[in-house]
C-alpha cells in the first residue's frame, strides 16, 4: 500500500462524528469604505494618494528603470516587461492595476493578468497600484465573494509592503520584497 | 531535560527574560486590540471552528478533493506518510533538477521534519529566507517561537552575528541597518535558487489551490524566481471552499500579531509557464491525533501563536525550554502524541489558566487537553513524590484534630522558618516566588471572635 492509500485509509477507519459546514454569513458593515482603506493602508505602512500627490513624488524622484503594466500610466514606463523575473533585480518601480480593495485591512486583490511576471509586485524597489475607488468592498467576505469563480494561476492580496519586526520586534519597512507600497486611489 | 530545567537555564538572564515576557505580552495585547475592533469576532471564532470540525470529520475525501483538482490545474501531488518519506520526496525533486541550493520560508512542518539537517547532509545549501529564521539558522537553533522566530534574542547579539556572518559594522545595533543587509544578503540567494520551498497556510479541496502568507514577501521572492516550487503541508490545513478563506484570513494574522492581515497572502492554483510545483501532504503522526478523540480537535490549529504570546508559562520560560517543534501551550498538546515520553513534562508546563483557550482563533480547548495529557502522563509514568504528598494531604484533611494542628502549624512554619528551609530546591513552586504573609489567626479563631 502506498502512502497516500495508507493516509486515506487509515482516515476512513476512524468513526467520525460528522459535522454539518456551518454557512457564512454577509457580516455587513456600515463606514466609509475610502476612509477605512486609506486608514488600513497607512497602519500597514503603505501610503494612499491622489493622482497629483503621486505625480509629485514621483517626479521628483527621477527614477529611471520604470515597468508600468497601467494602461493609464503608461508614459512613465523606461522599461518593457522581461521575459525572465531575474532581470527584474534592479528595478525602480512597477506601476500595476489592482482588481479591487478590502476596507477593514487595505489587501488588494491581483492576478496574473495584471502581474504580467508573478515576482514583479516583490522583487521592485517600490510599487505602485491604481485602483479604482468605486472598487472599493467591505470586508475579506465580500472580497472572496468577488473573486469566488474566478480562475487565475496566481492571485495576491496584497496589503503593504514588504516588513519585519524580526529583531526585537522593532519594525522595519523594506525586508526582503519592496520597500514601499503607494496606491493611487482614482 | 525537563521542561522546568530548560526553564530554570533561562531564567538565569533575569533581564531578558524580563524582556520576554513583557514583548509577548505587548503582542498578546495588539491582538486583543485589533480583535475588538471586529464586532463579529467572536462569531468569527465560532465560524473558523466549525469549519475545522467539518473538515476534520470529512478529511479524507476533502483530500482526495484537493489531489483532484490540483492536479487538474498542474500541480504536482505526492504523499508522504512520515517525516523520512517528505525529506526524501523533497531530496528527490532536487535532485532531479541537479539543484544544490535551496532558498526555504518559513515552514514548521519542515521544521517538524528536521529537513534541513537531512538536505545538508546530502549536500544541499539551505538557505531560510524569513529573517528571523535565519537569524537562528546562523546560530544552529531551531526557531524558538512559530512566528517570532527569534524572539529570544536581543538586538546585541543578532548585530554580533552579523558582524560574523555578513561583515556589518561591529557595534551596530540598528535593526533597521540589519535588516537591510539581511535583504541584501537574501536577495543574492533568491536571485541564484533554482528551487524554493514553502509551507501552506490552507489549501482548498474547492479550487485545489493553496495560500501562504508573509509579511516580508520572502516566499514569492523565492518561488517567482525559481524553477520549481516545493509546498510542505500537513493534511490537516485543508479547507472546503475558497470563501472559508474570508474567515481565517480575518483570523489569522489579528490572532497572530495584532495586524488586520499579513501584507503578502498569496494564492497559488497553477505553475507560470515552463515552471513546476509540487505539493507534498504529510501525515507525520496527524492520523494518529486525529483518531485521539480526546485530542482530535488539536488538528484545528492554524499555527498562529496567540497561546504561547498569552501564556504565562511560554512568557517566562522561552520557547527552548519545551523541547519541541512547536513550543507553548498548542505544542505541549501536540507533541506528547508523538513522543510521550520525550515530552512527558509539557502538559504542566501551565497554570492551567485557560488563557491559551480563550485566544485560539478556532476555539481549541487547550488547556482541558493540557488536563487530560496531564492524566495519560500519570497513567503511563505515575508520580510518587506528589503521590506521597497527596497521601499525606489526605490523611489531615480525614481528622478535623490533624487538620486544627496542621494549619497553626504551617502559620508559624511560615513566619519562623528560616528561607533556606523554604525556598529549598525541592520545593519547586518556591522558585520565582514569595509565599504570602501567613494570617495570625484560623478562619475557625476568627469566626469564634467576631460572629459567634
Amino acid at each position: 500500500m502506498n502512502s497516500r492509500e495508507k493516509i486515506l485509509s487509515t482516515i476512513r477507519s476512524l468513526t467520525l462524528e460528522p459535522k454539518t459546514l456551518p454557512d457564512i454569513p454577509n457580516f455587513s458593515n456600515s463606514g466609509n469604505l475610502v476612509e477605512r482603506f486609506t486608514q488600513s493602508i497607512s497602519d500597514n505602512k503603505g501610503e494612499v494618494l491622489t493622482k497629483s500627490e503621486f505625480d509629485a513624488w514621483f517626479s521628483a524622484a527621477n527614477f529611471s528603470k520604470v515597468i508600468s503594466l497601467s494602461a493609464q500610466f503608461s508614459a512613465l514606463a523606461t522599461l518593457s516587461l522581461p521575459e525572465d523575473p531575474h532581470d527584474l533585480e534592479s528595478l525602480e518601480v512597477a506601476i500595476l492595476d489592482g482588481q479591487f480593495g478590502v476596507a477593514e485591512n487595505g489587501a488588494i486583490w491581483l492576478e496574473d493578468t495584471q502581474l504580467g511576471l508573478r515576482a514583479l509586485p516583490f522583487a521592485t524597489e517600490h510599487l505602485v497600484v491604481v485602483l479604482d475607488r468605486n472598487l472599493l468592498e467591505n470586508s475579506m467576505h465580500q472580497g472572496y465573494e468577488k473573486i469566488a469563480t474566478a480562475h487565475s494561476g496566481f492571485g495576491l492580496f496584497l496589503a503593504g509592503p514588504s516588513k519585519t519586526a524580526d529583531i526585537e520586534q522593532s519594525l522595519v519597512i523594506g525586508a526582503q520584497g519592496a520597500r514601499s507600497l503607494r496606491v493611487i486611489l482614482i | 531535560m525537563t521542561h522546568p530545567e530548560n526553564a530554570a537555564e533561562f531564567l538565569k538572564d533575569a533581564q531578558k527574560s524580563k524582556w520576554h515576557d513583557e514583548t509577548l505580552w505587548f503582542v498578546r495585547d495588539k491582538r486583543d486590540k485589533v480583535s475588538k475592533g471586529i464586532p463579529e469576532w467572536e462569531q468569527l471564532r465560532e465560524l473558523a471552528s466549525g469549519i475545522k470540525d467539518n473538515v476534520l470529520a470529512n478529511l479524507a475525501s476533502y483530500l482526495e478533493e484537493f489531489e483532484q483538482n490540483a492536479t487538474k490545474n498542474g500541480i504536482i501531488v505526492h504523499w508522504a506518510a512520515d517525516s523520512e518519506e517528505h525529506n526524501r520526496l523533497v531530496l528527490e525533486i532536487l535532485q532531479k533538477q541537479n539543484c544544490t541550493a535551496v532558498v526555504k520560508s518559513k515552514s514548521i512542518l519542515t521544521e517538524e521534519c528536521h529537513l534541513n539537517p537531512y538536505l545538508e547532509k546530502q549536500g544541499i545549501e539551505v538557505v531560510d529566507t524569513d529573517l528571523g529564521e535565519r537569524i537562528v539558522q546562523f546560530l544552529n537553533q531551531p526557531p524558538s517561537h512559530i512566528v517570532l522566530p527569534a524572539i529570544h534574542l536581543k538586538k546585541s547579539e543578532i548585530s554580533e552575528l552579523f558582524h560574523e556572518k555578513l561583515h556589518t559594522e561591529k557595534g551596530n545595533e540598528d535593526p533597521a541597518y540589519l535588516t537591510q543587509a539581511a535583504r541584501v544578503h537574501l536577495r543574492e540567494k533568491f536571485f541564484g535558487a533554482k528551487v524554493a520551498i514553502t509551507g501552506v497556510n490552507f489549501g482548498i479541496a474547492e479550487t485545489g489551490e493553496f495560500v501562504v502568507c508573509t509579511n516580508e514577501g520572502n516566499a514569492d521572492m523565492g518561488v517567482h524566481l525559481a524553477e520549481v516550487h516545493i509546498a510542505c503541508m500537513g493534511i490537516e490545513k485543508i479547507l472546503p471552499r475558497r470563501k472559508d478563506l474570508g474567515v481565517f484570513l480575518r483570523l489569522l494574522a489579528r490572532s497572530a500579531t495584532g495586524q488586520p492581515i499579513t501584507n503578502y497572502n498569496s494564492h497559488f492554483r497553477s505553475p507560470s509557464h515552463g515552471k513546476e510545483i509540487h505539493i507534498i501532504l504529510v501525515d507525520n503522526g496527524r492520523t494518529a491525533q486525529l483518531a485521539r478523540e480526546k485530542f482530535r480537535n488539536s488538528l484545528k490549529c492554524i499555527r498562529c501563536g496567540a497561546c504561547m504570546n498569552t501564556c504565562p508559562i511560554y512568557r517566562r520560560s522561552g520557547g527552548f525550554s519545551y523541547n519541541s517543534t512547536v513550543p507553548g501551550p498548542i505544542g505541549s498538546i501536540l507533541s506528547p502524541g508523538l513522543d510521550l515520553k520525550k515530552h512527558s513534562s509539557l502538559p504542566f508546563a501551565s497554570t492551567l489558566c485557560g488563557s491559551c483557550t480563550d485566544v485560539c482563533p478556532v476555539k481549541i480547548n487547550i488547556h482541558e487537553q493540557l488536563y487530560e495529557w496531564r492524566q495519560e502522563v500519570t497513567k503511563s509514568q505515575g508520580d510518587f513524590a506528589k503521590g506521597l504528598s497527596m497521601k499525606l494531604a489526605n490523611g489531615i484533611f480525614k481528622s478535623p484534630l490533624a487538620y486544627k494542628i496542621s494549619g497553626s502549624l504551617m502559620r508559624n512554619a511560615l513566619k519562623s522558618l528560616p528561607n533556606s528551609l523554604i525556598y529549598h530546591p525541592l520545593n519547586v513552586w518556591g522558585k520565582k516566588r514569595n509565599l504570602p504573609d501567613a494570617p495570625k489567626e484560623s478562619f475557625k479563631q476568627w469566626y469564634q471572635k467576631n460572629r459567634s
